[in-house]
């Protein structure tokens, strides 16, 4: 069973972000992923799930650490037109978090309707 | 079936290497076709050619090399997450002014875009890490 | 046709919420590997075996036998957590629509 896609239908390409930022590098990498894949014109989501929406949290100061802050970057999605990120509601009531917490706008979705999202992705990238 | 596969960590500490390894045996000995084995985070260390690990223990990065040899793989390591940790091919060394290069034969250092046509031309892409 | 997914767990259910995490997620025609570590969750009689028979219900689970036998726990695999081999996992995988793998 082999699917053509040689004509240029866009596969759903799902990133999935469970990690919190900083403590290890997934975060981050993953991002380079979705700029660089940007180019390829395919119908792209980001879903943060658990710890994943840490991510997102407004006021990243990383200058004690001496690493680069990375979540300005989210800003930037949208001129690559990655505008599809969904939050999983419970992974922000869990930590105290809403949307307005969050550096960019997001979709905040419940867990039945991540699980739609989720599972009608043709690749799914974890990290 | 067209298989890709990503490799996220590198070998020996996390188990995703030996069972991204052994996926893709058990794929080709069922006559399936494998596009790319892209490596990223820690899992370019997979393409080192400096390892000596222990006699009693397998080879992990022979063991690619010799893979891919055998089935003309396209081992590839991501070059931002090389040059973060630093394997080099000739040319990157040659480009970056360093004293030397690492790489393990049978693999290849390329973009990120790599990854994304990988899961573009494959029929389904498997993630292995930790 | 509806789409199904093959989600993987490679991390054991006792101090990682991973397994928890994924049959949140697991709907109707979908299945789950237990790879690597995870295969602990395949294990009768355990903290977390009440809730895996339950997801049993409604979702075919199955362990990676090498890395059940890795770790000694061939005898005490419960019922109903089907293993099998690397060439099972390959087929798993080109039953379904896609591959997500819970790291």
């Amino acid at each position: 069973m082999s699917e053509e896609h040689a004509g240029g239908t866009a596969k759903k390409f799902l990133y999935v972000n469970r990690k919190a930022p900083y403590g290890t590098i997934y975060g981050l990498e993953s991002l380079e992923v979705v700029l660089i894949g940007a180019a390829f014109e395919q119908d792209v989501s980001l879903a943060f799930l658990g710890d994943g929406v840490y991510q997102l949290a407004k006021g990243q100061d990383t200058k004690g650490l001496e690493v680069k802050n990375f979540s300005p970057t989210f800003g930037a999605l949208e001129d690559y037109d990655v505008t599809k990120l969904y939050v999983e509601e419970e992974a922000l009531q869990a930590r105290g978090l809403s949307a307005a917490d969050l550096v960019v706008p997001v979709e905040v979705v419940d867990t039945r309707r991540m699980a739609e999202i989720m599972e009608d992705q043709d690749v799914i990238l974890s990290f | 079936m067209k298989f890709s596969i990503l490799v996220n960590e590198g070998p020996y500490t996390h188990q995703a290497s030996d069972t991204a390894y052994q996926f893709v045996k058990a794929a080709l000995a069922k006559g399936h076709e494998i596009y790319r084995v892209f490596f990223y985070h820690d899992g370019v260390n997979n393409g080192t050619r400096l390892t000596v690990p222990p006699q009693d223990d397998r080879n992990i990065v022979k063991r690619w090399s010799e893979l891919a040899a055998q089935h003309k793989l396209d081992l590839v390591l991501c070059i931002a997450a090389a040059q973060r940790r630093g394997l080099m091919d000739k040319s990157e060394a040659k480009r970056n002014g360093k004293d030397a290069d690492n790489i393990a034969p049978g693999f290849r250092i390329s973009g990120l875009g790599q990854l994304i046509e990988a899961g573009i031309q494959a029929d389904r892409l498997v993630v292995f890490g930790a | 046709m509806m789409k199904t997914m093959l989600h993987t767990v490679n991390k054991s259910p006792f101090d990682n919420g991973t397994l928890q995490t994924c049959l949140k997620f697991v709907r109707q025609g979908s299945a789950v590997l237990l790879i690597e570590d995870g295969v602990y969750a395949a294990a009768r009689d355990t903290a977390v075996s009440k809730q895996v028979q339950e997801a049993l219900k409604s979702t075919p689970i199955y362990a990676l036998r090498p890395d059940v036998e890795a770790r000694g726990m061939q005898n005490r695999v419960m019922d109903g957590v089907r293993l099998v081999d690397y060439e099972g996992f390959v087929d798993l995988v080109t039953q379904h629509n896609a591959v997500q793998s819970w790291l």
